[in-house]
C-alpha cells in the first residue's frame, strides 16, 4: 500500500544558478581521489599499496571493522600517492588515470535469479556495498545486519538540487535492475518516493512500493520519508540508497562493470553556465568546473548549500556527490547589516526582513553567517521549518550534554545530520546543528551499537 | 583607509585579549561581522540575536514615548484635577514631554548604563561576547518601574538582577528567571514602602499636599479599597468631598482612559492600546509566541469571571477586603495594571518561558489566571503579574518536561506494538 507524503513544515531556499538541462561531458582528469572521510565512520585499510596498478572496480582500501566492504578504485591507473595526515590517518587515495580505461569485469548476473546472501557477496566483491547507507547513525551500512525496509529518495528538494528526472531519463532498466537486487536483501519493502507532480523514471519499477512526495524541503530528505512511511524504532536497521548509486549497482548487474560516471549538477550564482556535466566520482574539480567558474572570492561546495562540503578547486569531487554548488563568499562587513531592513536575503522571520513578500524570488546568498554564535535563546522556529515529530532544540541540547538516554528517548536514531539543515540554517543562535547531531550520532553509535 | 578597514585591523589587533569582548560588542554594532560559515550549512539565514532583540526594542517605543508624556500628564493633572476633562488636548503638549525627559530618559539611560556596564565587565572577565539580552532588558526595566524611582536606587536593582538574574547562570539564553522581572521583584522586596502605595506613580506626588496626591493612586490601588470611604479635604474654603475609592476611580478615569493609558502607573505599562501594537509587532514578525499572549489574556479572563461569579452567588460581600478587586468587571482587569504589559513583553521572553509550543499554552495561561488572583487576594501590593511570570518562569522547564515526556511516551510505544 503506498503512503503519499505531504508535509507543510519546511522552507523551500530558492538559489540563483539552477542547472540548465544540457549535459557535456567534463574531459578526464589527469589524477582521481578516493577520500575515506567521505564513509562517515570506516576506519580504512589499505589494499593497493603506492605504485600499484588498478583496473576501475578494483579495491583501493577495506573498511577495517568488516574486510568485506571494499572501496573500488574508480578509474584504472596507477596508485601514485596515499595522502596522510595526523597520526598516519589516511585522508585520500590519489590514482593517475590510464588513457583508456580498463575495467575489471565481475560477470554478468541475474539478481530475480540470486538469494539475498549472493547479491550481498557480489555487491561487496564489485565494491558497490559503500553506495548502502543505513539509518541510525547515517553511516555505510552493516552487511550483518537485516534492514527492516529499504528506502530510496528519488526526489530532490534541497536548494538547487540536480534534477533526478532528468539525471536519470532513459536508465530505467538499470534502475530496474538494482532495484530487483537490492529488495533481496530485506524481508521489507523497497519504498521508493518521487515527486507528486514529476514523471520520475522511477514511478513504474516493479518490486518497490512508491511514494508521491510534496511539500517544501525537507520533503526529498530520505529521514523525513523514513519518519512519515515507517519511523525506526530502537534496534532497527534502515538502508538507504540514492537514484544515482542505483544506477552503478544496476549497471554492474547489466555489464558486469563498476562504472562510477554519474551526471553531476554545476549549480549557483559562481557558475557562468550552471548545467550538468558528466564525471567520474573522486574527479579533479578543477576538470568539472573547467571554464565555467567565476573564481572570485568563491565557495566551491561538494553536494548542495545546505550540507554538501567546502572543497577547493585543487581538491577531489565527492564520492557520493551528483552535485557542486559555487556561491560568493560572504567575508566582508555590513554596516549596520543587524538592524536594517534585508530584501536580499531570506528569512523565515518578518523582523525587517522581507523575503516573505516574495516567496518565489530568487535569491544570491553568500556565506557569511549572518551574525554571532550565541547560545539558544529564541523557541519555536525550529519547529516551522522541522517536519519529523521531534522536539529539535530539546534533542539538539540533549546530543550537546550527552545523555545517551535522552538522546535514545528523544529521537536520536531517526535523525540524520542533514535532517538538522534547515534547523541550523534559520538558527538566530547561528549554532552548528549538523555538527552537534554528527557528533552525537557518532557517540551514540560508539556506546550503545 | 575607511571606517571599516580601520575598525578591522583593530578587530585583529585585539584578537585573543581580554578587552576583545568589549571592542567586538561595539565593532558589531556598527558592523554585521565579516564571518563566513564552516562545517555545517553554507548559506545562513539574515536573523541574528541583535535583529530579534531590536525589534522588541521597536515595539516598546511607542510605550516609552507615551510614558514620557504621561508622566508629565499625570503631573500636571495631580496639581490641576481639571485638565482630566480634555484629556486629549492636555496630553501631548510640550510640558509633559519635558517632565518625561527629565524623569523618564535618566531612567533609561541609567538602566542601559550600569546593565552594560555589567555586562562588558562579565564579557571581559569570562571572555565570552557581550549577549544581545540586555538591550531589551535595559528597556523593560524603565518602563516597569515607578516614575519616581530614585536612579541610586534602579542602579542597586539593575546590578543585582543582571548578576543573579542572568549572569550566574552564564549569561543570555541561560537564566531562569526573566532579569527585568528579577530588577523589579528587587525593587518591589527591597524598597516596599517606596515602592507601593500612592506616592510613587506619579512624579513629585510625595512634595504635593494630601488634596492633590491622592490621585496618584494606582488604578489597582482604587478598585483595592473600592468600597471604603474617602474624604477629600476640600481646597480653598471648599466643602470636604466624601466619596468612595470606587467611585472616585470611575470619577476620573473613563474606560477609555484606562485602555488608552492615561492613568497613573508604572511607567510604560499604562496604555493597553500601545502594548496591543507592540504585541502585533512581535507577532507579526514572528519574534513573540501568539500562543503564550493570547493564553495569558485568555487566563486573565478566565480567572476574572470566576471573581465575578463568586461576587454574584453572594460568597464575597461588600465587607470584604477582596471585594474591591473582586468585583472588577473581568475585562477590565485586562485593561489595568501591567497585565497586558507583562503577558506581551515579559512573558514571552523566549528563554525563560515555556518553550516547546504546547507548553506555551500552558505557560501562558497560567501567568493570566495567577496574575489576577494574586491581584485579588494581594490588596495591598495588588500588582500580581510579575509574581505570575517569576513563578512561572520556574515552573516552565516543568511544564515542557511533561510535553516532551508525552513525546518520548509516543515513541516507546510505537516500539511496543512492534514487539507485541
Amino acid at each position: 500500500m503506498s503512503k503519499d507524503i505531504r508535509i507543510k513544515k519546511g522552507l523551500d531556499i530558492k538559489l540563483i544558478g539552477a542547472a540548465e538541462k544540457s549535459t557535456i561531458n567534463s574531459s578526464q582528469s589527469s589524477i582521481y581521489a578516493v577520500k575515506p572521510e567521505d564513509f562517515h565512520g570506516i576506519i580504512p585499510k589499505l589494499i593497493a599499496k603506492e605504485g600499484a596498478l588498478v583496473e576501475a572496480g578494483e579495491a583501493l582500501f577495506h573498511s577495517k571493522s568488516d574486510a568485506r566492504i571494499l572501496f573500488p578504485s574508480p578509474v584504472s591507473g596507477t596508485v601514485v600517492e596515499v595522502v596522510r595526515g595526523a597520526r598516519r590517518k589516511v585522508l585520500s587515495v590519489k590514482i593517475t588515470a590510464d588513457a583508456i580505461q580498463q575495467y575489471k569485469d565481475f560477470g554478468t548476473k541475474e539478481a530475480d535469479a540470486m538469494s539475498g546472501e549472493e547479491v550481498k557477496d557480489f555487491l561487496c566483491t564489485a565494491g558497490c556495498w559503500p553506495f548502502i547507507k543505513q539509518r541510525p547513525y547515517d553511516v555505510v551500512a552493516n552487511p550483518n545486519q537485516v534492514p527492516k525496509s529499504i528506502f530510496i529518495s528519488a526526489y530532490a528538494s534541497a536548494p538547487l538540487a540536480a534534477d533526478l528526472e532528468y539525471v536519470l531519463a532513459g536508465r530505467e532498466a538499470e534502475l530496474q535492475a538494482a532495484i530487483t537486487a537490492v529488495s533481496k536483501l530485506t524481508k521489507g519493502t523497497v519504498h521508493v518516493s518521487v515527486g507528486a507532480e514529476a514523471n520520475s523514471p522511477l514511478a513504474n519499477l516493479v518490486g518497490a512500493e512508491i511514494h508521491k512526495v510534496s511539500g517544501p524541503h525537507p520533503s526529498g530528505n530520505v529521514g523525513t520519508q523514513i519518519a512519515h512511511i515507517d519511523p525506526i524504532n530502537k534496534g532497527e536497521v534502515v538502508w538507504i540508497i540514492t537514484p544515482q548509486d542505483l544506477l552503478v549497482i544496476g549497471e554492474l548487474f547489466l555489464t558486469g562493470k563498476l562504472n562510477l560516471k554519474r551526471t553531476v549538477a554545476l549549480t549557483g550564482s559562481q557558475f557562468s553556465s550552471p548545467q550538468y556535466v558528466t564525471a567520474i566520482a573522486g574527479a579533479a574539480i578543477a576538470d568539472v568546473t573547467a571554464n565555467n567558474l567565476k573564481d572570485d572570492n568563491t565557495r566551491i561546495i561538494s553536494g548542495n548549500v545546505l550540507s554538501g562540503k567546502e572543497v577547493k578547486v585543487a581538491e577531489f569531487l565527492g564520492y557520493y556527490d551528483n552535485q557542486i554548488t559555487a556561491i560568493p563568499e560572504g567575508d566582508d562587513y555590513e554596516f549596520f547589516g543587524w538592524n536594517k531592513p534585508i530584501f536580499n536575503k531570506i528569512s523565515t522571520s518578518r523582523a525587517l526582513t522581507f523575503s516573505w513578500l516574495s516567496p518565489n524570488k530568487k535569491y544570491d546568498l553568500n556565506t557569511n553567517t549572518n551574525g554571532e554564535h550565541r547560545a539558544f535563546v529564541v523557541t519555536g522556529s525550529y519547529e516551522e521549518v522541522f517536519p519529523l515529530d521531534i522536539y529539535p532544540m530539546q534533542l539538539l541540547k540533549a546530543f550537546m550534554y550527552k545523555d545517551l538516554d535522552e538522546m535514545e528517548a528523544l529521537g536520536g536514531y531517526e535523525v540524520a545530520p542533514e535532517d538538522f539543515a534547515l534547523t541550523e540554517f534559520v538558527c538566530v543562535s547561528k549554532q552548528p546543528h549538523q555538527k552537534i547531531i554528527r557528533e552525537g550520532l557518532d557517540l551514540m553509535r560508539e556506546e550503545l551499537g | 583607509m575607511s571606517v571599516k578597514d580601520n575598525l578591522h585591523n583593530l578587530k585583529e589587533k585585539y584578537k585573543g585579549t581580554k578587552m576583545a569582548p568589549a571592542f567586538n560588542a561595539i565593532h558589531t554594532f556598527l558592523y554585521l561581522p565579516n564571518e563566513v560559515t564552516h562545517g555545517g550549512t553554507h548559506i545562513k539565514a539574515a536573523d541574528d540575536l541583535k535583529r530579534t532583540m531590536n525589534i522588541v526594542i521597536v515595539a516598546l517605543i511607542p510605550c516609552l514615548i507615551f510614558g514620557m508624556f504621561n508622566a508629565g500628564y499625570q503631573h500636571y493633572a495631580a496639581i490641576d484635577g481639571s485638565l482630566r476633562t480634555d484629556v486629549l488636548a492636555n496630553f501631548f503638549t510640550f510640558d509633559n514631554l519635558w517632565i518625561g525627559i527629565i524623569k523618564v530618559l535618566p531612567l533609561v539611560i541609567v538602566s542601559y548604563g550600569v546593565g552594560l556596564l555589567v555586562e562588558f565587565i562579565f564579557a571581559v572577565i569570562k571572555g565570552h561576547e557581550v549577549e544581545e539580552g540586555y538591550l531589551v532588558t535595559g528597556m523593560l526595566v524603565p518602563l516597569i518601574v515607578p516614575v519616581d524611582t530614585p536612579l541610586w536606587m534602579l542602579s542597586v536593582a539593575v546590578v543585582f538582577g543582571v548578576i543573579i538574574g542572568k549572569e550566574v547562570f552564564g549569561g543570555t539564553g541561560m537564566n531562569i528567571l526573566n532579569p527585568a522581572l528579577t530588577i523589579r521583584a528587587f525593587l518591589f522586596f527591597a524598597y516596599p514602602t517606596w515602592m507601593s502605595g500612592d506616592k510613587v506613580w506619579v512624579y513629585d506626588a510625595v512634595n504635593m499636599s494630601e488634596a492633590d496626591a491622592i490621585s496618584g493612586e494606582t488604578m489597582l490601588g482604587y478598585y483595592a479599597k473600592a468600597s471604603q470611604d474617602l474624604t477629600i479635604k476640600g481646597t480653598n474654603g471648599a466643602a470636604d468631598l466624601v466619596t468612595t475609592y470606587g467611585d472616585r476611580a470611575n470619577e476620573l478615569y473613563s474606560t477609555f482612559d484606562k485602555f488608552m493609558g492615561f492613568i497613573p502607573g508604572s511607567v510604560g505599562e499604562t496604555s493597553t492600546f500601545l502594548i496591543l501594537i507592540g504585541a502585533a509587532i512581535l507577532i507579526f514578525t514572528k519574534i513573540a509566541s501568539w500562543r503564550i499572549i493570547l493564553s495569558a489574556f485568555v487566563g486573565a479572563a478566565v480567572m476574572g469571571l470566576i471573581f465575578n461569579q463568586v461576587v454574584a452567588a453572594d460568597i464575597i460581600t461588600e465587607s470584604s477586603k477582596f471585594y474591591g478587586l473582586m468585583s472588577t468587571v473581568w475585562w477590565e482587569h485586562l485593561t489595568i495594571g501591567g497585565l497586558a504589559f507583562g503577558a506581551v513583553f515579559m512573558a514571552t521572553d523566549p528563554v525563560t518561558g515555556s518553550q516547546t509550543n504546547k507548553g506555551k499554552w500552558i505557560y501562558g495561561f497560567l501567568i493570566g489566571f495567577i496574575s489576577i488572583m494574586i491581584r485579588v487576594f494581594n490588596p495591598a501590593y495588588p500588582e500580581g503579574v510579575f509574581l505570575a511570570i517569576l513563578l512561572m518562569n520556574v515552573f516552565a522547564p516543568t511544564i515542557d518536561h511533561y510535553v516532551v515526556q508525552g513525546n518520548i511516551k509516543k515513541r516507546l510505544n510505537r516500539t511496543k506494538v512492534k514487539t507485541a
